[in-house]
């Protein structure tokens, strides 16, 4: 036992001695699995201090709910911003919220409920970074309405392991600016960003659960319904025949009744262990989707909903990805633009359903046109498409490969965040602006991710 | 808190939860322990004076603290270490604060035991944070409390003073004066109206043990467990409480096998 409170006097953290055995910083997915030396950001200042001496490359890195590679680094060190989680101004008249880059959105839903305010935009989660909500530039439920999470950042501070620091905006810096919105991390550290929150009057959100049966039914539905702020759908990916992706098409807005603006209770469940490997095979999954389905007694039901349920149903049990053992899950998450969209889905589809591998979660929305703000932002107009799949040896990673080359074909693109199998080629057809994001790029830092689709070693 | 609604007529006015007004001073403000805790008071509305010893971490955690709620912020640059300058510093503090209800003590030196070993001016600095420096503070903050027969002072102590052990004896030593004398001083000043909080961290995830490879408590939920127990005015707290039935274990074990142990 070692062990105690606290320092005012202790000196900055140092790595200079690597801890015995590095504590395992996992992403979502729990694949690939690679031991990592895991240093604090606390302070503003504390990058790229903290990295004196050290030759090794590193990797800004939040709370770890990207799936795949993308927030590790084999033998690197990661750098943690959490501890970097202040609240710098708010603006109560305009929404602008300033705070640091580790905070999570959970921290910052805290603070902005009570006081009328809601997030911009909000993944499936909340328990992600402000930073890493940048660096990944994500979507949520009103893509088609107001774009990604990028478009409500009005500036940020970038440090450079040089020591420089940018404040960067639309007008300032505005290449730096673009080429971190979605840079994976990879362009320097957020210190801190703006978030321009928007006006609520209630927790509660106005929500339609409507069933559909196919993919024709899905784009009426979402055409019906193209002023809804939020939509998303689940699919039944397992089933085949009459039951082809049949799925549910949800919606919600905003409550302009008002409500109680209290503050969120903390979760209390936790997935306590991890599953046995076949915990999540075909029958199972069958049987969860025909419950889902059917769950709704009625095709159409319209029910208020607290945001909580809405956004973040799997936030309830912390740590649901253990459901997947300890090999893990991937996802597969491609946005195909309008143009083969249909084709390409329903093609995908029958692939997933042919493979006879089960995906537990799949969701399936449309993006809308307002255009993404960074050099490397996943979101395109289209339909986008996500799925979870089990890794099971020999099965998984061809499927995976299948699809992300139909993709291609089709038109679209995958999500960095989510991914632990694109191919180099993939990437690099994704993304075609690759090599001059790859200017941008800090020379110290590095992912696994961008290892593996580029073939870039750090320049160190 | 602007938040509470006007009482309604006929109704007391007066908030079941008074603590909101509660005026807080806080030493090691910039420490992990400390900067959760006070995360805790400003949303309760609480008034807070805090020190700490780098201007910028002070003025980042004050800004984080009034947004987050608290009715008043006030902040001091001061090396704790500098015990000359205590009385002036919390004169000021709790004239700035305009009254005191809790002094929470928060300011402490791991060090490097390795090098306490072999260097006693190392040692020797150990022990001046974490024991010299407090006991400075709080005969002045104990008189100041025993005067108005009220206040509460909350201090960082830790479960590595229940023992000493080879791999942080000085810093434990430190600490083990530190509860004794926070032991004769609630003895003395309990009949005045006057709370002493031995408060018992064992490993915390936080800034101080970010290099240690262990299993380490949330500081949010040490945090919340250190606000109950000055509220329900204790004496002694151990953080997290599972460590209470681990200290009685290591305490007891007799020496002649305790010797022998890597701990």
């Amino acid at each position: 036992m070692t062990a105690e409170p606290e320092a005012l006097t202790s000196p900055a953290p140092a790595i200079s001695e690597p801890p015995s055995g590095p504590p395992q910083f996992e992403s979502w997915g729990r694949y690939p699995k690679y031991g990592a030396k895991v240093v604090p950001l606390n302070w503003q200042g504390d990058f790229p201090a903290v990295l004196a001496g050290s030759h090794e490359s590193a990797l800004p890195v939040g709370l770890g709910r990207s799936y795949g590679d993308v927030c590790l680094l084999k033998d690197g060190t990661l750098l943690q911003t959490t501890g970097m989680s202040r609240l710098i101004d708010f603006n109560p008249e305009t929404g602008v919220l300033t705070a640091e880059a580790g905070i999570s959105l959970a921290q910052i839903l805290d603070f902005a409920v009570p006081r009328g305010f809601f997030l911009p935009v909000t993944p499936g989660t909340k328990y992600v970074t402000l930073g890493g909500a940048i660096a990944n530039d994500i979507h949520g439920k009103n893509h088609e309405a107001v774009g990604s999470f990028g478009n409500h950042v009005p500036c940020f501070e970038l440090v450079r392991s040089d020591g420089t620091r940018r404040l960067c905006s639309p007008t300032e810096n505005p290449d730096w600016f673009a080429a971190t919105i979605g840079g994976m991390g990879l362009t320097g550290v957020i210190t801190w960003a703006q978030l321009r929150l928007r006006p609520i009057v209630s927790r509660a959100l106005d929500c339609e659960h409507i069933q559909f049966h196919g993919i024709d039914e899905f784009l009426e539905l979402k055409q019906r319904y193209q002023n809804v702020e939020y939509t998303v759908s689940w699919v039944d990916c397992v089933s085949t025949g009459k039951n082809f992706a049949r799925g549910i098409f949800m919606m919600g807005e905003h409550s302009k009744t008002p409500g109680e603006l209290k503050p969120s209770p903390e979760p209390k469940l936790v997935f306590p262990i991890d599953a046995p490997a076949f915990a999540l095979n075909r029958t199972t999954v069958n049987m969860f989707n025909t419950v889902f389905f059917h769950k709704q007694m009625k095709p159409h039901v319209k029910a208020p909903q607290d945001y909580e349920p809405f956004f973040y149903p799997l936030d309830k049990v912390l740590h649901w990805n253990r459901l997947y053992g300890r090999r893990g899950l991937v996802q597969f998450q491609y946005a195909i633009p309008w143009e083969h969209a249909k084709e390409g889905t329903i093609a995908i589809l029958r692939e997933v359903a042919k493979s006879g591998l089960a995906s537990f979660l799949a969701v399936l929305k449309a993006f809308g046109d307002v255009p993404s703000l960074g050099m490397m932002s996943f979101p395109q107009a289209g339909i986008m498409f996500a799925l979870d799949f089990p890794i099971k040896p020999g099965i998984t990673f061809p499927l995976m490969q299948r699809l992300g080359d139909m993709t291609l074909e089709y038109g679209g693109r995958l999500y960095p965040a989510k991914d632990a199998a694109m191919t180099p080629v993939q990437f690099q057809t994704f993304y075609p602006e690759w090599q001059r994001f790859a200017r941008f790029r800090d020379p110290l830092l590095t992912s696994s991710f961008w290892e593996r689709v580029t073939g870039e070693k750090s320049t160190l | 808190m602007s938040t509470l609604a006007p009482a309604p007529a006929g109704v007391a006015a007066v908030s079941p939860n008074a603590k909101v007004t509660k005026k807080i001073l806080v030493l090691g403000a910039t420490s992990g322990i400390a900067e959760a805790t006070c995360r805790i008071w400003a949303a309760q509305g609480a008034q807070l004076f805090l020190v700490a010893r780098n201007a910028d971490k002070l003025a980042a955690v004050a800004a984080d603290l009034k947004l987050r709620g608290a009715a008043y912020v006030g902040t001091a640059v001061a090396d704790l270490d500098d015990t000359d300058k205590h009385p002036e510093l919390l004169a000021h503090a709790i004239n700035s604060l305009t009254g005191m209800d809790v002094a929470y003590l928060a300011h402490g030196l791991l060090g490097d035991q390795a090098r306490a070993e072999q260097d006693f001016d190392h040692a020797a600095q150990i022990i001046f944070t974490n024991f010299m420096a407090p006991v400075s503070l709080l005969t002045w903050l104990a008189n100041y409390c025993v005067q108005r027969h009220a206040g509460v002072l909350a201090v960082l102590s830790s479960v590595a003073g229940e023992r000493g052990r080879k791999s942080n004896y000085v810093y434990g030593a430190s600490k083990a004066g530190l509860t004794a004398f926070l032991g004769g001083l609630r003895n003395r000043v309990d009949r005045e109206g006057v709370t002493v909080l031995t408060i018992k961290p064992g490993p915390v995830a936080t800034p101080m043990t970010a290099h240690m490879n262990i299993k380490k408590a949330d500081v949010n939920q040490v945090a919340q467990t250190i606000v109950n127990a000055i509220d329900a005015k204790k004496d002694n707290v151990y953080v997290p409480a599972m460590f209470q039935p681990i200290m009685f274990v290591i305490r007891n074990i007799p020496e002649r096998i305790f010797k022998k142990l890597n701990l």
